[in-house]
């Protein structure tokens, strides 16, 4: 009986109160079931970031594992010593070569981020303009690149760059130059590397956004008398702009802490703090001084993740 | 009008050009016969039956095979209960932060997520004795983790787009919510589940930053491997691997485009 008149209302409680309804008959079934990938999460993703905090206050020592540990319990004399060390971080912020490394990153990944947003417009617009296969087929022509080794990617373009390689080749053939250009290990090299392998992470919030612009709005502009290029920066741009913050912040925040890119494709002299944090690590073996540059890094960085979060967020309203 | 759009073709054409011509150049050179990488000597397969030859490049093959099998599955488990927990719950406590932590592993720079986690199992090794050492066990972890929140994405976003109607319908049949869950909703969400876990799969065969913070001495990774021997220069017999592995990966993809294309084809027959 409840079962009809329950189907029979015209008007029921959504699915979501109905889930949350039976699942609170279970006792604690609710949370239960979030807690599997909550604590899942909060042990190898949260409590993570408060062990480096931690370990970015201690010192360096030749022990396994190679840092002082800050609480040390006095059996006899009942007491707690707690040894805070701020060292690394008046290291980070007085020695040049720290805070240049900060700034090279965040100017590397701006301009890269610039120059991909610069080549995926046009991908994602003539996407999003053609229909039905054609569609289909250049969205996984973008897509494709993505599921293949993000390494392999970057290392294609070492035969590409290097002295005797491609380009240099091509060039002196077509006799442009006379002696090969030093383009592999070069800061050039680094941002060509992540324009390349971010690219389809901006085309494709990029295509999203410009999907969903509705095609009589520019047929519009255009009978009012809107010239192409007046169309699209007052119409498109401004219309597609989450996809565009979307992009941007897609390939900014991972470009940041970049390592593989910088290692492969850089100079020696080519700083950035992805390849500082690990030189810390691997090379000198300084566990605590590697911290210390992964909260900076982390700090540095919250803002934009928790404005890709908002932003996500507002898209999810919006449709 | 005309002008613009030719412009439009030409330079979203020489992006295309730009995604693909380094792994064009790859897959040539890597049937190049000359060992100088870059200067040709006429087709050849040498590469290929050096590689084949190579056992350190196999055995890191077969850990990271294993380790992206192990990983994926269990990504896409707590991926889905995640994805599902945030779109079909409603309101709880907690919510902002476990949408946080779930979005967060997409952009964090992979060198944060490595130390990190290692410096975790390091401290928890100290606290409780586990886990013992570093090997594959805690590269399984720490990718599952990141895998965990492609998984979530790609549920939730299906999940938003999928009719609830299917759902309402057994509940109101008196489904309870597990038998709701794999009977109903499991299966409406079965291709989202099979491309989370593809994508899982390569992007812990593909990971280099991570596992080398996790792994442990004898437990190196392909990439790991891979890193080491181009780190100096490029190498004939990474050329042939990385054509193997974009072949296997471009053949799967176009599969699966077709049978999609297939599927889709027959539900409109069908409607």
């Amino acid at each position: 009986m409840s079962i009809i008149s329950e189907s029979a209302r015209a008007t029921g409680p959504t699915l979501r109160a109905r889930i949350l309804k039976r699942l609170g008959q279970i006792r604690g079934g609710r949370y239960a079931v979030i807690s599997i990938p909550g604590l899942w999460l909060a042990v190898f993703f949260f409590i993570p970031f408060l062990v480096v905090f931690k370990i970015s206050l201690a010192e360096t020592a030749i022990a396994i594992p190679p840092y002082t540990s800050l609480f040390e319990f006095d059996l006899e004399e009942a007491m707690l010593d707690i040894s805070i060390n701020l060292g690394n971080y008046r290291y980070l912020f007085e020695d040049d070569f720290y805070l240049s490394a900060y700034l090279n990153s965040v100017k590397i990944a701006a301009i890269s981020t610039f120059f991909t947003l610069l080549i995926g417009f046009p991908m994602a617009y003539l996407i999003a303009r053609s229909h039905g296969a054609t569609r289909t087929l250049l969205l996984s022509l973008v897509i494709l690149p993505f599921w293949t080794s993000f390494l392999l990617r970057v290392y294609a373009w070492m035969g590409i760059l290097q002295k005797n390689g491609i380009v240099n080749d091509f060039l002196m053939s077509i006799g442009l130059i006379d002696t090969p250009l030093t383009i592999l290990q070069t800061d050039v090299a680094v941002y060509i590397g992540i324009v390349y392998t971010y690219l389809p992470f901006m085309v494709l919030p990029l295509y999203t956004a410009l999907e969903k612009l509705d095609g009589a709005l520019l047929e519009a502009a255009e009978d009012l008398g809107c010239k192409p290029a007046q169309t699209f920066f007052l119409i498109t741009l401004p219309l597609s702009l989450p996809g565009v913050v979307a992009g941007c912040l897609l390939v900014f925040i991972p470009a940041v802490g970049e390592f593989v890119i910088p290692a492969l494709l850089g100079g020696s002299d080519t700083l950035m703090i992805g390849r500082v944090l690990w030189d810390e690590f691997f090379l000198s073996r300084d566990w605590p001084m590697a911290s210390a540059v992964a909260t900076v890094m982390l700090i540095v960085l919250v803002l934009p993740i928790m404005l890709i979060r908002n932003n996500a967020e507002k898209q999810g309203e919006s449709s | 009008m005309k002008r613009s759009s030719t412009f439009l073709s030409v330079s979203a054409a020489t992006g295309f050009v730009f995604l693909y011509a380094p792994i064009v150049a790859l897959i040539i050179y890597s049937f190049n016969k000359s060992k100088l990488v870059t200067v040709w000597g006429g087709w050849s397969l040498k590469w290929y039956t050096e590689l084949f030859k190579n056992d350190q490049i196999i055995d890191a093959a077969l850990v990271s095979v294993k380790i992206a099998v192990i990983s994926a599955t269990l990504a896409v488990v707590l991926g889905t209960l995640a994805g599902f927990v945030l779109t079909r719950f409603g309101r709880f406590r907690g919510k902002m932060i476990l949408s946080g932590w779930t979005t967060a592993p997409l952009v964090m720079p992979e060198v944060i997520t490595g130390l990190s986690l290692l410096l975790l199992f390091v401290a928890m090794e100290g606290m409780f004795g586990w886990p013992a050492g570093r090997g594959t066990g805690t590269v399984i972890i720490a990718h599952t983790t990141f895998c965990l929140a492609y998984v979530a994405v790609i549920v939730q976003s299906r999940l938003i787009s999928l009719d609830e109607t299917l759902e309402e319908a057994a509940m109101d049949l008196g489904a309870r919510p597990a038998s709701l869950f794999f009977l109903v909703t499991l299966p409406l969400i079965a291709p989202a589940l099979v491309s989370g876990w593809l994508l899982s799969f390569t992007l812990s065969l593909d990971d280099l930053v991570i596992a080398s913070f996790v792994s442990g001495p004898g437990d190196s990774t392909l990439p790991m491997v891979i890193f080491s021997k181009v780190r100096l220069g490029v190498s004939p017999e990474v050329n042939a691997l990385a054509t193997l592995m974009i072949l296997t990966v471009a053949v799967g993809v176009i599969a699966a485009v077709f049978q999609m294309r297939r599927q889709h084809r027959s539900q409109e027959i069908q409607e």
